[in-house]
């Protein structure tokens, strides 16, 4: 008897279920917002609110550290400058004809030209996001343009980050310095920023942010657009022999990154009630890097899980004796890269799972080249191969 | 034109330090690939060195003016405490990251970071508790080493090795706490002045400037490490391996080179070099556990510009880059123009970058573009890769 032939259009897609993990993740997110501030004290609450805030930009690095191969030492620079973007907007809820208190410190009378559009929301929300994009799409531009790569990238990315901390350092007149913005005191939609209610609800939009930014991320390196990325990080000269300009594709995840990592700014600045070029300092900087390596590469959830263990381990131990917490860090750094070059995650994907299965008499499970069975090309291929056959 | 003249000579007299430190960095970077991140903290622990060498001589001093000679002793101490921390970060941590540039940067960060608190924290006690670790898991890593069955246990021994021998030092060291002579921090986290020898002190008289000594000091030093290299490099036999392996490594090793020692061995010249400039920067400033970082990106920014691999680029990038943040940093460039009249709005535009930080903004710009037009520095590597 002849086998029933399987049409492509029948066949189980993968997409069919397109909206599962969207629904999934935001499910969890929401349950998360939920449950967490029944019972974690303000304080904790506020902490862990900021730690997922920073989980939002470990999900740029992963994207372009884990995806794309580029190591940025200088997602400070995008993160303060999302941060800046909200603080000035908070800064600005004043009664009419006054401008933030600092001015007077260094005799402004005037609202610099800089600080007019942060009178509308909308503007910043969209400037939140564009801004770092544009930054990091220039930086990029430049730097990508002469196939400038490995640690060349690393290190010019972290000369970017000393020079941006040196101009906000410096602008004392435009941007209150060293001092940086607060914004605890000021208002939005009629309740101070710093108010518990306020922070709640920063705390759920960051949670609601985290997936939502997870989502668009597995979206991205789904597909072409992820195959590509992955294509650059193994083997760019190849990529570009084979066609593709890596180039066009690398300034655009850098920018995306950058974008995700203003998001992420914005949300911390809020939670934290100060910003300052601090935000800006390398070791922070290069922190991001090791909350991702910490969790695990090239897998999103890696990055999420990776910043909310190391933040919180630093927490604890900072509390407990912060010279312990500097030697356990710089040691952290080492175990991982050494160790643990997959991260947490990837060490359970590779090594305690499979052992696990053994243990419990399992079959191990073969693994063949991802998805090639199920990919409808290649079935319809199969299939045409058969009418012929037939 | 005098001040300008004075300007450059200080200029030089920093890039000077860039070029010391630039030159391990670049030496090393060149043979391994290997960017260390570490490299400012090797600096730092040169500068350290001096300072415990100075005050050595301050005890041994008894009005004979024996103190003003301590820098001459520091230089070799200082090259060797660097560069012993170098081989034993090459030995224990970068040999197994061959290959892979960027965790190899994560990694020295992270030695960066414990070598800064190190030096914060160091007490006797720790001292002891870190020699008491390394005898126990070590030594017992040495007697398991024998057994026949040594590689299929080798995971097990590690596994219960370690945390034993970390746990019996941490006890000893916790049990020692209360002995407050053995707890007093060697030099704490506060900045230490390291005192210029009498004899480096003053300047050179030059109309209403002066040209301080130490900074003739510092680049007489410069002149001959850079003689030094050349001939390690040109004329011995262990610098004719290194710019083999630099050069083709598995050919090399074909040829019976022992790339293995050669990294060590370059490595720990690279780290002495940075000793080198930590014992320089003494003479311009105080010490302190943050001292590397400030050299450290400008130090990076030296090797970029200047190509890979090549003295001569290092040279000249580090001069221009230290000559141009000092005449941009101290508005000199900017009186120059103010005399013009015609080129009043160039003198407008450069006072804004009248700092030290603004200036970094400028040479900044400055050096990306220069890469758009010269990408992989002033002397690119030759080679037929199908790279660039």
């Amino acid at each position: 008897m002849k086998p029933s032939v399987t049409h492509p259009s029948t066949a189980k897609s993968p997409r069919s279920k397109w909206w599962l993990e969207p629904a999934i993740a935001l499910g969890i997110a929401i349950a998360f917002a939920v449950i967490m501030p029944l019972f974690l004290p303000v304080f904790r609450l506020r902490l862990l609110g900021r730690f997922v805030a920073l989980a939002i930009a470990a999900l740029g690095i992963d994207l372009i550290w884990g995806y794309t191969g580029l190591l940025s030492l200088g997602h400070g620079i995008f993160f303060a400058l999302g941060g800046y973007a909200f603080a000035m907007y908070l800064n600005l809820q004043l009664p009419e004809g006054q401008i933030p208190n600092f001015f007077s410190l260094y005799g402004v009378d005037e609202l610099p030209w800089i600080w007019q559009p942060f009178y509308s929301l909308p503007i910043t929300l969209i400037s939140i996001v564009l801004i770092p994009a544009i930054v990091a799409g220039l930086l990029g531009y430049l730097v990508f343009r002469n196939r400038i790569k490995g640690v060349y990238f690393s290190i010019l990315t972290q000369a970017a980050l000393l020079v941006f901390f040196n101009f906000f350092n410096g602008q004392q007149e435009l941007i209150n310095g060293t001092n940086g913005l607060s914004t605890n005191r000021y208002e939005i939609f009629g309740v101070a920023s710093g108010a518990p209610e306020a922070q709640l609800a920063f705390f759920q939009l960051s949670t609601v942010m985290v997936a939502l930014v997870y989502l668009v991320c597995r979206w991205l390196t789904q597909g072409r657009f992820g195959r590509m990325l992955v294509a650059i990080r193994d083997d760019e000269v190849r990529a570009r022999f084979a066609g593709y300009d890596p180039t066009g594709f690398k300034i655009l995840v850098f920018a995306v990154s950058g974008a995700i990592a203003g998001i992420a700014g914005a949300l911390f600045t809020v939670q934290t009630g100060l910003i300052t070029p601090g935000f800006m300092e390398v070791p922070f900087s290069i922190e991001m890097v090791i909350w991702v390596a910490v969790g695990g590469r090239a897998s999103l959830i890696g990055a999420i899980i990776g910043t909310l263990l190391v933040r919180s381990a630093q927490t604890f131990l900072s509390e407990w004796s912060p010279e312990a917490w500097l030697f356990f860090q710089g040691a952290l750094f080492l175990i991982v890269v050494t160790v643990l070059p997959q991260g947490l995650y990837g060490w359970f994907r590779d090594w305690a799972i499979p052992k696990l299965r053994s243990r419990l008499g399992l079959q191990p499970r073969l693994v063949s080249y991802p998805d090639i069975d199920l990919n409808p090309e290649v079935q319809q291929e199969h299939d045409e191969l058969e009418h012929l056959d037939g | 034109m005098i001040e300008l003249a004075v300007g450059i000579f200080n200029g030089i007299g920093i890039g000077s330090v860039l070029l010391i430190a630039a030159l391990g960095l670049a030496i090393v970077f060149g043979l391994m690939g290997v960017i260390n991140l570490a490299h400012g903290e090797l600096m730092m622990l040169g500068a350290y060195a001096t300072f415990v060498v100075q005050n050595f001589f301050r005890d041994l001093d008894a009005g004979d003016g024996v103190f003003g000679l301590y820098i001459i002793v520091a230089l070799p101490v200082a090259f060797l405490v660097s560069a012993v921390a170098g081989l034993i970060l090459e030995r224990g941590v970068i040999r197994f990251l061959y290959g892979r540039p960027l965790e190899t940067l994560l990694a020295t960060w992270g030695v960066s970071l414990i070598l800064r608190q190190l030096v914060r924290s160091v007490n006797w006690l720790l001292t002891i508790a870190i020699l008491l670790f390394c005898a126990l898991f070590f030594g017992g890593m040495w007697l398991l080493r024998r057994r026949p069955n040594w590689e299929g246990m080798k995971g097990w021994a590690i596994a219960i090795l370690l945390p034993l021998s970390l746990a019996i030092a941490g006890i000893a060291g916790w049990a020692m706490t209360g002995n407050a002579t053995l707890a007093r921090p060697w030099f704490g986290p506060r900045n230490l002045d390291v005192s210029t020898p009498p004899w480096l002190r003053g300047g050179f008289e030059l109309g209403a400037y002066r040209l301080p000594y130490s900074r003739m000091f510092i680049i007489v030093l410069t002149i001959l490490c850079l003689a030094g290299i050349y001939w390690f490099f040109n004329r011995s036999d262990w610098g004719l391996r290194i710019r083999s392996v630099t050069q083709n490594r598995d050919m090399s090793a074909c040829l019976g080179i022992p790339t293995g020692t050669v990294d060590a061995l370059t490595f720990a010249l690279g780290s002495g070099l940075a000793g080198i400039a930590g014992c320089a920067i003494t003479l311009l400033g105080s010490v302190g556990p943050n001292v590397g970082q400030n050299y450290i990106v400008d130090t990076f920014m030296v090797v970029v510009v200047g190509g890979v691999g090549n003295l001569f680029g290092a040279i000249i990038a580090a001069l221009t880059i230290g000559v141009s943040t000092y005449l941009l940093g101290s508005g000199a460039l900017a009186r120059v123009f103010e005399d013009i009249n015609s080129l009043q709005f160039v003198a407008e535009f450069l006072r804004f970058f009248t700092s030290t930080s603004m200036a970094r903004v400028m040479v900044f710009v400055l050096i990306i573009a220069f890469l758009q037009v010269k990408p992989s520095g002033i002397f690119p590597q030759k080679g037929r890769t199908a790279e660039l």
